[in-house]
């Protein structure tokens, strides 16, 4: 028999590493399946549940939309005090995150690896553990709150259990989530563009506004998603550091899962949430023009 | 003012310029008048210093000491963008964000000149790019990149225009195009042009002025035929292009000075000899010997310099052949031959006599060593298949 005949034709070869490709995204989908798609069904079914009209305080499988309109009439302030500090800490973290990374990327010599281990190191201790430490910080007697006081700069004589100490841990919370894509995206700026930049007439302002900041877009728009949607529904920070007036969505939401037990209009606020946040972000991409670089 | 119209461009005057990074010293006081509208060319191997010494004229780098200046205007303190001076990069550096028309407009933009499009668009048509306007810099060729990168800096009027190994990433035939076009495009705008290469045949066949470059200070400056027939020191004689150097001793002295070495004589006109004392390295470039059977010694004019030895080696090259003849104190001589010659050739083995006249050889000073550029000098050579 010819050798020939024994050997698989190219088509069938490549076939079967086409297979292969599928059978190793089984785990992956199968997570995605079990651990996300299952509990979203789940979430929006318990979002549209009704209470049993037999026993009260429990709920049954129903289709209550009024559940989504009660939820947000009623807590509309705290979606919009989300969404307000959520963009505020965004805003606070790119101001102090762009010119750190612009340093590491373009400055720092041998000290990048350093600077950037230091800006992940907070990571390192626990998220409420660094929350706590800040309520220390903002204390009423603490240094920074009685100095700005003798300044007269705090209209409540305070920062703890206000908006200002919210959004501070918020900003302080997710900036390595900033830094990091900024990092990022400034690393792979050719700093032989800015050069030319300076060369072609532009001043450092303008070779900053025309080439570097453009360039950079890519990490903008990665590190702000990254810092506002878990801000946005983060309640760990409201929570320690602000007050009964400062609530925002995520604590909401938590109250209503564990203390009232309300699952259908937790599940609602939950579910709306998501939305909102989705339809913004996709309108924020599309309008900085980046859907292919992200 | 229209492209192409030539206008008053001034002197790029460099004295004593240096820059040191740490301990090591790039480039070493360098003071050289580069003529306006002049092709000039800075060649040297890489790390003798030309890019160091372009950035510096482009304001990219701070000297360590010295002045630059354009006409009688100092701008050795002038930051980058406030310098009369455009640069093609290495790597062109255009803005990937920007379509190939920003990419021009860019310095004129930042000059705050409002109405740009008539000026981009004849830039356009000079580097034969109008059609493409519209596209992003990824979307081109390495040569129309090249011209855009060329286009972007000139559409400024420059008073220098600075090349860095402009052509470094063309392939041969592309680049041979671009020298060309290059010329053309200087000829058309009478703009200065400073243009750093590692590459001596490009620097030879644009440039009108070369300057040859070492270990941070210029080894030799003129035109580039003169730097190539008569080099005045080693380095220069095997940087650019190659050289047999035999080092002798001076035996008499006059209007051609006589050398001797390994008990043969050789002539050479004073005016070639820039040795300052007795030792003297006696060099011939490869293409001025002829290369003769030993019998036929006689046929070589009376007075020529002449080395007798063995061919070890015969390549045939197309336009010329070269052989390597081995000389009795073990040296090897390389000769080119033009192949227009008439009947056999030398083969391997045969005894020869290379000749050549005393108008072709140059005396240099031995003190830098006679293997000086060579190692530099073949690297720029494996580059150009044709040198």
């Amino acid at each position: 028999m010819p050798a020939i005949a024994n050997t698989p034709n190219i088509a069938e070869v490549s076939q079967r590493k086409s297979r292969v490709a599928y059978w190793l995204l089984i785990p992956g989908l199968a997570w995605l399946a079990f651990f996300f798609v299952v509990p979203l069904v789940t979430l929006f079914m318990t979002s549209l549940q009704t209470e049993s009209t037999t026993s009260p305080g429990k709920y049954v499988p129903g289709f209550q939309l009024s559940n989504y309109t009660d939820a947000i009439s009623e807590y509309w302030p705290q979606f919009l005090r989300s969404f307000l500090y959520a963009g505020l800490a965004t805003g606070f973290a790119l101001l102090i995150a762009y010119p750190l990374a612009y340093f590491i990327a373009f400055k720092a010599g041998n000290w990048r690896s350093l600077m950037l281990v230091l800006v992940v190191a907070p990571s390192f201790a626990s998220f409420l553990l660094r929350t706590y430490a800040w309520k220390t910080i903002l204390a009423d007697d603490g240094a920074v709150t009685s100095t700005l006081n003798s300044m007269h700069l705090l209209p409540d004589g305070r920062i703890l259990n206000t908006g200002i100490a919210v959004v501070a841990g918020l900003t302080y919370n997710f900036l390595p989530f900033m830094v990091l894509p900024l990092y990022a995206a400034l690393d792979k700026v050719d700093y032989r563009l800015i050069e030319a930049g300076n060369d072609l007439y532009g001043s450092p302002q303008q070779v900053f506004r025309k080439v570097t900041w453009p360039l950079s877009m890519p990490g903008v728009v990665a590190g702000t998603l990254l810092t506002f949607i878990p801000a946005a529904g983060d309640f760990i920070n409201a929570e320690l550091l602000g007050s009964t007036k400062d609530k925002m969505i995520g604590n909401v939401i938590q109250t209503n899962f564990i203390e009232f037990r309300d699952y259908p209009t937790a599940s609602a606020l939950s579910f709306a949430l998501m939305a909102v946040i989705l339809v913004m972000v996709l309108s924020y991409i599309r309008r900085s023009g980046t859907e292919d670089l992200v | 003012m229209p492209v192409g119209v030539s206008r008053e461009v001034e002197d790029l005057r460099l004295v004593n310029l240096t820059k040191q990074f740490g301990d090591s010293t790039a480039v070493d006081g360098i003071s050289i008048t580069i003529p306006a509208g002049s092709f000039f060319a800075l060649l040297g191997a890489s790390g003798c210093g030309k890019t160091t010494t372009l950035r510096m004229v482009a304001g990219l780098e701070d000297p360590s000491a010295g002045q630059i200046f354009i006409g009688e205007k100092d701008i050795t303190q002038l930051r980058a963008f406030q310098r009369p001076v455009n640069t093609v990069f290495q790597s062109y550096a255009l803005f990937p964000h920007l379509d190939i028309y920003e990419n021009v407009a860019f310095g004129l933009r930042r000059r705050g000149i409002k109405d740009v499009d008539l000026q981009v668009k004849r830039m356009l048509d000079l580097v034969e790019l109008s059609a493409l306007d519209r596209r992003k810099p990824s979307q081109l060729s390495g040569g129309q990149q090249q011209r855009v990168a060329v286009a972007r800096a000139l559409i400024n009027q420059p008073d220098v225009l600075l090349l860095d190994e402009p052509l470094g990433a063309l392939d041969l035939k592309l680049r041979r195009q671009m020298q060309i076009e290059l010329k053309r495009i200087q000829s058309e705008v009478g703009t200065t042009f400073v243009h750093v290469t590692h590459d001596q045949e490009e620097a030879m066949t644009m440039a009108d002025t070369v300057a040859v470059m070492n270990a941070g200070r210029i080894e030799q400056l003129g035109h580039p035929a003169d730097v190539y027939e008569t080099p005045h020191t080693i380095f220069v004689a095997n940087f650019l292009g190659q050289s047999n150097l035999i080092a002798g001793e001076k035996l008499s002295s006059g209007e051609v000075v006589e050398v001797g070495a390994h008990g043969l004589g050789f002539k050479i006109p004073a005016k070639r000899n820039v040795a300052p004392g007795s030792h003297v390295v006696v060099g011939v470039r490869p293409e001025k010997m002829t290369v003769l059977d030993a019998h036929d010694e006689h046929k070589l004019p009376i007075g020529h310099n002449r080395i007798f030895g063995v061919v070890t080696d015969v390549s045939y090259t197309g336009v010329s052949t070269q052989y390597l003849v081995q000389t009795p104190w073990d040296q090897t001589i390389i000769a080119f031959e033009q192949n227009s010659i008439v009947g056999d050739r030398s083969s391997v083995g045969d005894q020869v006599v290379l000749g050549w006249a005393p108008e072709h050889t140059f005396g240099l000073d031995p003190a830098e060593g006679v293997t000086s550029g060579i190692h530099e000098g073949v690297s720029a050579l494996e580059s150009d298949p044709e040198a």
